[in-house]
């Protein structure tokens, strides 16, 4: 029989098994393959904190989901074609992601009594009981067809058994009609010189996987995607996180700033810290602090002393930092803090996605103390959002709160490469010595002060975190003087309007339903709406990336719609802080707090609920 | 050796000076400002190269009182802070002003950290064993059982010794003055500055309102500070007394005072101090001495010349990796690694 391949117009495979079965390196694999065919592509890592769970239970599978389209893909998608499950577990974890029509391909070998046992089965029936009778089942023992292609391996049977996950890559390429030449050579780069036999067992089951597929006509209905028309010119894939950090490298170049990273690990921040640490070359300097305090305070210091500084952190860190971020506000020095948010409070749900920490970020410090707080909105924008946040830093000598949140810095898409001479100049006001005193509290038109760096000859002055003198910068207990400086500090922040863009809309700019959302939600609200606009209805979507201050145009959007409905992976904490700045409008709430990103399908039902 | 001709005058800030009279930090600032136009010209560092960075307490005011460069941060993090500018900036000299409280308590593990680290830093840890800016609570140097606001029948928890802190962290600078002897701690402080890696000077000072004499049993005068400190020097005996005649030896693991003379010791018997031994045993046990068994040990207890120095160590690290690199630029960068092409 002919391979039949049903051209799609998208298709979303989710690879899940054990935490220790490779399931990301395989979802990345063939995210990147399908990148380089021309697919637009979008991807949902999806595991457990523990690094290693107990085997086999439910609790620790870990998931990786891909999307991948022949038209723009803005979200990883709710539910999936293909599921790959290596174990009973990840087949019971992830038989609610299932479409009605989805082929799933499990490891036959895993189905034994005491793994149905760890993943709480009664029957030995597993497919049955999930009642998935009706779906493409495809039982394939791929731990002993590895294990049989590796026969001639010099590997001991661990290291045979532990390819298994190339097996089912295999599978899924050749159902997809992708070559598997990708997946060969980064297992060549990853160990063809550290460790030859490694990488030929890797290479010889991907290319097993993919001829088990072929000989046994495994999918009539193989899943292959057109690629989509994207835009001609260069492109990459890339995470959130690691477009956070190159956002801050380009901001260094186009500031002339040295870098400097004050960090302490935390999940899901941490591969900014990782990434940052690589660049050295580019004169990154990274502190692995010892705690979150002293990272913050360490890129305090270096903001002091004129390198562009950022701190990186999640909910919790962000808690930490607040006393620091606020000597930061006060002492009016340019820094970012990205809070990669994930479900809280306390420590909550460090894998999992929120974006719970709005208000924190707008008010959670003591005393007037404001700062601009802006907010990415999909992996590959994490780079433009870092690189703004940063601008707004340095030209506004304020620091900056920068959200992204799990979902985002997690999942990758193929991002058209922007080229540095189209990116803005970065301009601080770096302060020369003068006659006479220098006077640090002195300031431009937008209420911003210079930044003088020590070492600069007639520059010495004294700042901190005590109340200043309007100009000279001494420590001033003046009732007068104080009461004008929160409002020179709150009056900066807001001159920030001045440099952001006006507020988009997608979608008709007036009508009965305006959708409105902040950071990482885009991808999912635009595909919702989108869908039904398609079928005529009359929704719009308006979503925001700089949050304070917001832009100027809000009030002329949101007096165009007869309905407002601000969607969040929150209680509401977008729709309150819009309420208390607009009260002649009425935020209504569309709220999750699973810590999941929103289903496009559940999104859908709610904006129809609100259109009838 | 550079000559800047810089006097204590360069560095006095037009500001009024605001500790209580009497305070041990008016002699420590007086100490500071005598030793800067000495390590100015030993770093050949020009004025503007100064910055002093403090936390929170009576003596973090200090940083406002300096004509140089000054930040005066939050209470413990000074050090942190100190260690940004200082990986910022190698070239600064980099000044911490710091309280017992703000160290050693809230501040506790920036300081262990630093030392950790052996960042380019001089700490000057004024010590007076006592919350003076928020009225008289006990500090973490307190001693056992003392009587304070916050422990009206008597602290019942141990104090740290900062010397057997900042060693036992493998300090690689540590050293100890008491504030009316301006001479030895202006010397001291010029140390410290020469020193590179993390330098901490112990400055036993008063707090007349809410801790007075705290010091005094050893410290109170001249006469006083002669029989019962002893101001230990690099390859000198461990000698003390007005007299010069008690002296410090070893017996068994443990210090023992003697005096040349008596009971058969020689000048022979008595110790000769060796700050730069990389081994912390007996700077420890140094550190530790507490009157009245001991006399309290003065001068720079430890220096020991370690090549690993934090700051340096990143910039020749960032150095060393730039000129092997291919990514140069961001543009590199961003087409470095996997790419495709649409055409």
């Amino acid at each position: 029989m002919e391979r039949q391949t049903s051209l799609l117009k998208d298709v979303v495979i989710r690879f899940s098994g054990d935490s220790g079965d490779g399931m990301q390196l395989t979802g990345t694999l063939f995210s990147e393959t399908s990148a380089l065919a021309g697919n637009a592509i979008s991807t949902f890592p999806d595991y457990p904190a523990e690094i290693r769970a107990p085997q086999g239970t439910v609790a620790g599978v870990s998931g990786f989901q891909v999307h991948f389209g022949s038209a723009a893909i803005n979200n990883p998608g709710d539910k999936c074609d293909v599921l790959v499950a290596m174990n009973p577990a990840a087949l019971k974890a992830n038989a609610r992601f299932l479409k009605r029509d989805a082929t799933i391909i499990v490891d036959g070998d895993s189905l034994t009594a005491d793994n149905l046992a760890k993943a709480t089965f009664t029957t030995d029936n597993p497919i049955e009981e999930l009642g998935l009778d009706d779906r493409n089942v495809i039982i394939a023992r791929i731990t002993t067809m590895t294990r049989e292609a590796l026969a001639d391996s010099t590997l001991d049977n661990k290291s045979k058994v532990k390819c298994k996950n190339m097996f089912a890559l295999g599978i899924c390429l050749y159902i997809t009609d992708r070559p598997t030449a990708h997946a060969h050579d980064y297992i060549n780069g990853k160990f063809g010189k550290k460790n030859p036999a490694v990488a030929e067992a890797n290479n010889l089951v991907i290319e097993a996987g993919y001829n088990y597929a072929a000989n046994n006509h495994l999918s009539h209905n193989a899943y292959a995607v057109e690629p989509a028309g994207l835009p001609k010119g260069k492109y990459r894939t890339i995470n959130g996180n690691v477009a956070t950090a190159w956002g801050f490298i380009a901001a260094s170049e186009k500031s002339s700033r040295p870098l400097f990273c004050g960090s302490y690990p935390i999940t899901p921040a941490t591969v900014i810290l990782e990434e940052l640490a690589k660049h050295k070359s580019l004169g990154v300097k990274t502190v692995q602090a010892e705690d979150e305090i002293a990272g913050i305070c360490t890129a305090v210091g270096a903001a002091y002393a004129g390198n562009f500084a950022v701190t990186t952190t999640s909910g919790p860190g962000l808690s930490l930092k607040s006393e620091a971020l606020g000597l930061a506000v006060m002492a009016e020095l340019p820094l970012v803090v990205v809070d990669v948010q994930r479900g809280g409070p306390s420590t909550g749900l460090p894998t999992k996605t929120e974006q719970s920490d709005l208000l924190q970020a707008l008010y959670g410090r003591n005393g007037e103390c404001p700062v601009p707080v802006v907010a990415a909105s999909s992996p590959s924008d994490c780079f433009k959002y870092a690189f703004e946040a940063s601008k707004i830093a340095m030209e506004h000598m304020t620091p900056v709160v920068l959200l992204t949140d799990g979902f985002i810095a997690n999942s990758s898409e193929a991002w058209a490469i922007p080229q540095m001479s189209d990116m803005p100049t970065i301009t601080p006001p770096i302060a020369v010595a003068t006659e006479g005193d220098f006077m640090p509290y002195k300031r431009n038109e937008q209420n911003v002060r210079s930044w003088a760096f020590p070492g600069t000859a007639g520059l010495e002055h004294r700042i901190g975190g005590l109340e200043k003198h309007m100009t000279t910068g001494n420590i001033s207990y003046d009732p007068a003087n104080h009461a004008q400086m929160v409002a020179t500090r709150a009056a900066k922040v807001a001159a920030v309007v001045n440099d952001i863009p006006q507020q988009s809309v997608d979608g008709d700019n007036c009508g009965e339903l305006l959708v409105v959302g902040w950071g990482g939600t885009r991808g999912h609200l635009n595909s919702a709406v989108e869908q039904l606009r398609g079928q005529g209805k009359s929704v719009s979507h308006c979503h925001l990336n700089y949050i304070n201050p917001l832009p100027s145009n809000m009030a002329q959007i949101f007096e165009n719609f007869k309905r407002i409905v601000v969607c969040e992976l929150n209680e509401g904490q977008a729709a309150s802080y819009l309420q208390g700045l607009f009260p002649q409008f009425r935020f209504e709430k569309c709220n999750k707090v699973e810590g999941q990103p929103f289903t496009v399908e559940e999104l859908v039902d709610v904006f129809n609920e609100k259109l009838r | 050796m550079a000559e800047y001709k810089y006097t204590p005058e360069s560095f006095k800030s037009d500001q009024q000076v605001k500790w209580c009279a009497g305070c041990g930090d008016h002699a420590v600032l007086n100490a500071v400002q005598r030793a800067l136009p000495e390590v100015a010209d030993a770093l050949d560092k020009p004025h503007e190269k100064f910055v002093f960075v403090s936390g929170i307490g009576c003596s973090s005011r200090f940083i406002y009182y300096m004509r140089t460069f000054g930040f005066h941060t939050i209470h413990g993090r000074a050090a942190a802070v100190a260690t940004g500018i200082k990986v910022a900036n190698p070239d600064l000299s980099v000044w911490v002003c710091t309280g017992d409280g703000d160290s050693l308590a809230i501040g506790g593990n920036h300081f262990i950290h630093a030392l950790r680290r052996n960042v380019d830093l001089n700490i000057i840890l004024f010590n007076n064993e006592i919350y003076g800016l928020t009225k008289g609570q006990y500090s973490p140097t307190t001693k056992l059982g003392t009587v304070t606001k916050t422990s009206p029948y008597g602290t019942v928890e141990h104090p740290f010794n900062p010397g057997e802190l900042a060693i036992g962290a493998k300090g690689t600078f540590f050293a100890r003055t008491v504030d009316a002897e301006v001479m030895l701690t202006k010397e001291l402080l010029v140390e410290a500055a020469k020193h590179r890696g993390t330098s901490v000077v112990e400055a036993l000072v008063n707090c007349m309102i809410f801790n007075n004499k705290t010091h005094a049993s050893f410290a109170a005068d001249k006469a006083t500070r002669a029989e019962h400190t002893i101001t230990l020097k690099h390859g000198e005996k461990m000698l003390f007394g007005a007299n010069k005649d008690k002296g410090l030896v070893l017996e068994g693991l443990k210090l023992k005072v003697v005096t040349v003379g008596e009971d058969g010791y020689t000048l022979d018997d008595i110790l000769t101090h060796d700050a730069h031994c990389e081994d912390t045993t007996l700077h420890c046990m140094l550190a530790a001495m507490k009157y009245p068994e001991y006399p309290v040990a003065l001068g720079v207890i430890r220096s020991v010349d370690e090549p690993c120095v934090y700051d340096n160590e990143v910039a020749e690290q960032l150095a060393a990796v730039k000129a092997a690199s291919k990514i140069q630029c961001v543009d590199d960068l961003l087409n470095s690694g996997e790419i495709f092409i649409l055409s």
